[in-house]
């Protein structure tokens, strides 16, 4: 197995007939991704990529039995799609879009509230299990089938640090990328459980960025659940303190919101921690094996 | 994008927040006229720049008179302030706003914010207002009050009730803050706030309750459908470079480095800067050139990092995911012979095309530092360093 996306997932692409959609869906199909179909409003009843457009998404599962979506609409449209996703029982959601207003989002988590969805995104580059699905932009060739699983906030480190475990013979399970806005639709700790859960997976690396709590909320799940090896990096300790508005934001998210201060914690909760984003691949190889 | 406050006042003034009456002034006459036609023997002239801790820094002046109200704006005008949330190099201020001054019974903090924890807005609320809420929350956390907003059914008023109550007011207080509070989300919600914050929300002698000072930021990625407030920005009070990265659709922060990042993807672009300051250098900048950066996207790239005279070098770190690397070696050519560029450069190139873009680079004969992985990258980086300093 792998988590969230597998060889069987019967993928369709909203915002389908649009020119990133159209290249990244070829580029999965290459890779041995099974898409479906894909939903264009106003485009149904026609063929694209060989592969029927339908209007709905709700019309796109009746037809095909799909169950993940690949959004590449863009961020005006976005959060009317995920919530059309949501609606027709989709399972898996992929939304690539990077721009999605915050609003927009906190709303979107509230429809998805009891839909027992998953949500990947937004402004993230996807999600792939190498050799069986990928959903999203990343550059397939850098994967490799293996049993570690990643998930990152940042699209480009996550294939810094899946290049760096190639070079040393480590290969994914699957990789996550959970984006980078503020309110996003995946937090750490329910990839986390997910990896835990999958027979497929033997460790995890986990990649977050200065702002915000989830990194230091999953490594304290892990530290209560977790039986696997979670090697952790958080990017922006040499980030300058930015200027600011107001306290609001201090307030809310006290004193442990810079990397460093995440790092340490992460590191007494039992996380492995790297600090040098040049040495993730090397520690993962030392901590695993 | 932030806003100042007394463009925040106008805005919550139509959404009936209750706010000092006052106006805006850009020179001394003007701030005279204005306090006139206020009237009354006492005024407030406070600084317009976009960062809080101003009274802390000095730029809110208290006038009992005219002349004191000319003195001041003079004062305030053209003066660099520095607070603590302006960084050293402060704000340089180029307006006022004056105001009628009021008496003060008591003073409490008020902010919305979008909390990441609980992804949600959520109401802060504290009786201990006035300028050392932050040290409040670390001391004593149990007197910030928190309440988080369901987004199916917006700000309750039985929940502005609790928090007008827990926070000592009384009486027709509490009606009046439900009001104030459900009037400040109506505007945090229709204009796409990401940060609204009252502080202090005053309690004047009379018992009535009244926005002294205001601030709020808005969602950048929601302007398209926010032109009012898209018209409120002031790009005096961003950094020119920044402002020109933007347009061309980079993303750049000036630093006091001597090392200059050109990376793609703003996660990578931190992690780049923190290999680089594991090995004991300092970066110049933060630059992401995004996805889908084409030759003429680098090129402009450089220009901005070469605008700052402290960089000594130019690091290019590049994983090309919907980027390819044959597009950006072709603009790291281009950009090497169109500026003149007098500091080493070193390129690491992976992912989409690599071969490619490796092959172009070599085969122009310039003289790129090639680095096989980011440790290289930042080994090579510091060792030419080192090169030129001995």
């Amino acid at each position: 197995m792998s988590v969230f996306v597998h060889k069987e997932s019967k993928v369709i692409i909203q915002g389908f007939t649009g020119q990133h959609a159209t290249f990244h869906a070829e580029e999965s199909m290459a890779n041995g991704t099974n898409v479906v179909g894909g939903v264009t409003p106003g485009k149904g009843g026609q063929t694209h990529l060989d592969r029927p457009v339908f209007d709905t998404v709700s019309q796109a599962v009746a037809e095909t039995g799909a169950d993940v979506s690949g959004i590449f609409v863009p961020p005006p449209f976005a959060a009317d799609a995920i919530m059309e996703a949501l609606e027709a029982g989709i399972g898996v959601i992929v939304v690539i879009a990077d721009g999605i207003p915050v609003q927009d989002m906190v709303r979107v988590k509230r429809y998805a509230k009891d839909r027992n969805a998953i949500i990947i995104g937004p402004n993230t580059p996807g999600i792939i299990t190498p050799g069986g699905c990928k959903v999203g932009i990343m550059p397939s060739h850098i994967y490799t089938p293996g049993r570690i699983g990643v998930v990152s906030r940042s699209g480009t480190l996550n294939y810094e640090a899946v290049q760096q475990m190639s070079s040393l013979g480590m290969g994914q399970s699957t990789s996550v990328g959970i984006g980078g806005d503020p309110v996003n639709g995946t937090d750490f700790v329910t990839v986390l459980r997910a990896f835990e859960e999958d027979p497929a997976t033997d460790a995890v690396i986990m990649i977050g960025e200065i702002g915000g709590p989830q990194e230091v909320e999953a490594a304290r799940w892990a530290k209560e659940n977790m039986s696997k090896p979670v090697v952790g990096f958080v990017a922006g300790v040499s980030a300058p303190p930015g200027r600011r508005m107001g306290h609001a934001g201090a307030i809310i998210s006290g004193e442990s919101d810079t990397a460093n201060a995440k790092m340490d914690m992460m590191e007494e909760l039992g996380v492995h921690v790297v600090r040098n984003p040049a040495l993730i691949g090397e520690t993962a190889h030392r901590v695993f094996s | 994008m932030n806003i100042h406050e007394y463009q925040t006042k106008e805005l919550l003034r139509t959404y009936g927040v209750p706010v000092p009456e006052g106006r805006v002034a850009h020179n001394v006459d003007n701030a005279a006229t204005v306090a006139e036609d206020l009237g009354g023997d006492r005024w407030v002239v406070k600084a317009q720049i976009h960062a809080g801790g101003r009274g802390k820094g000095g730029g809110v002046k208290v006038a009992s008179s005219l002349d004191e109200v000319r003195h001041f704006t003079d004062q305030l005008i053209g003066s660099h302030l520095v607070t603590p949330q302006t960084g050293p190099e402060g704000r340089m201020v180029q307006r006022v706003l004056v105001e009628q001054g009021v008496n003060i019974a008591r003073e409490f903090y008020l902010g919305f914010v979008i909390d990441r924890g609980s992804q949600r807005i959520t109401v802060i609320a504290s009786a201990s207002g006035g300028m050392d809420i932050e040290e409040v929350a670390k001391t004593t956390p149990e007197k910030v009050i928190r309440e988080t907003v369901d987004p199916a059914v917006g700000l309750m008023e039985f929940q502005c009730r609790k928090i007008a109550a827990r926070i000592g007011l009384r009486g027709k207080q509490i009606h009046d803050a439900t009001k104030l509070m459900r009037a400040l989300y109506k505007c945090f919600r229709e204009q796409d706030a990401l940060m609204a914050e009252i502080n202090p929300l005053a309690e004047l002698d009379g018992g009535q309750l009244m926005a002294l000072d205001a601030k709020m930021s808005f969602d950048g990625n929601a302007l398209y459908r926010q032109k009012a407030v898209t018209e409120l920005r002031d790009f005096d009070e961003e950094d020119p470079k920044e402002v020109e990265a933007t347009g061309h659709g980079l993303n750049y922060i000036a630093l006091d480095g001597n090392v200059g990042c050109i990376v793609n993807g703003a996660g990578l672009a931190m992690a780049t800067m923190d290999a680089i300051s594991f090995h004991n250098g300092k970066p110049a900048n933060f630059l992401d050139v995004g996805g889908g950066a084409s030759p003429e996207k680098v090129g402009n790239a450089f220009r901005i990092v070469l605008q700052d005279p402290n960089v000594k070098i130019i690091l290019v770190n590049i994983f090309a995911g919907i980027n390819r690397c044959d597009w950006i070696a072709e603009g790291l050519i281009k950009a090497m012979q169109d500026l003149k560029i007098d500091v080493p450069i070193v390129v690491r190139l992976a992912g989409t095309n690599v071969e490619k873009g490796a092959a172009m680079l070599e085969k122009s004969g310039l003289d790129f530092i090639m680095a096989d992985n980011l440790d290289d990258a930042a080994t090579k980086v510091m060792a030419t360093l080192g090169e030129q300093d001995s």
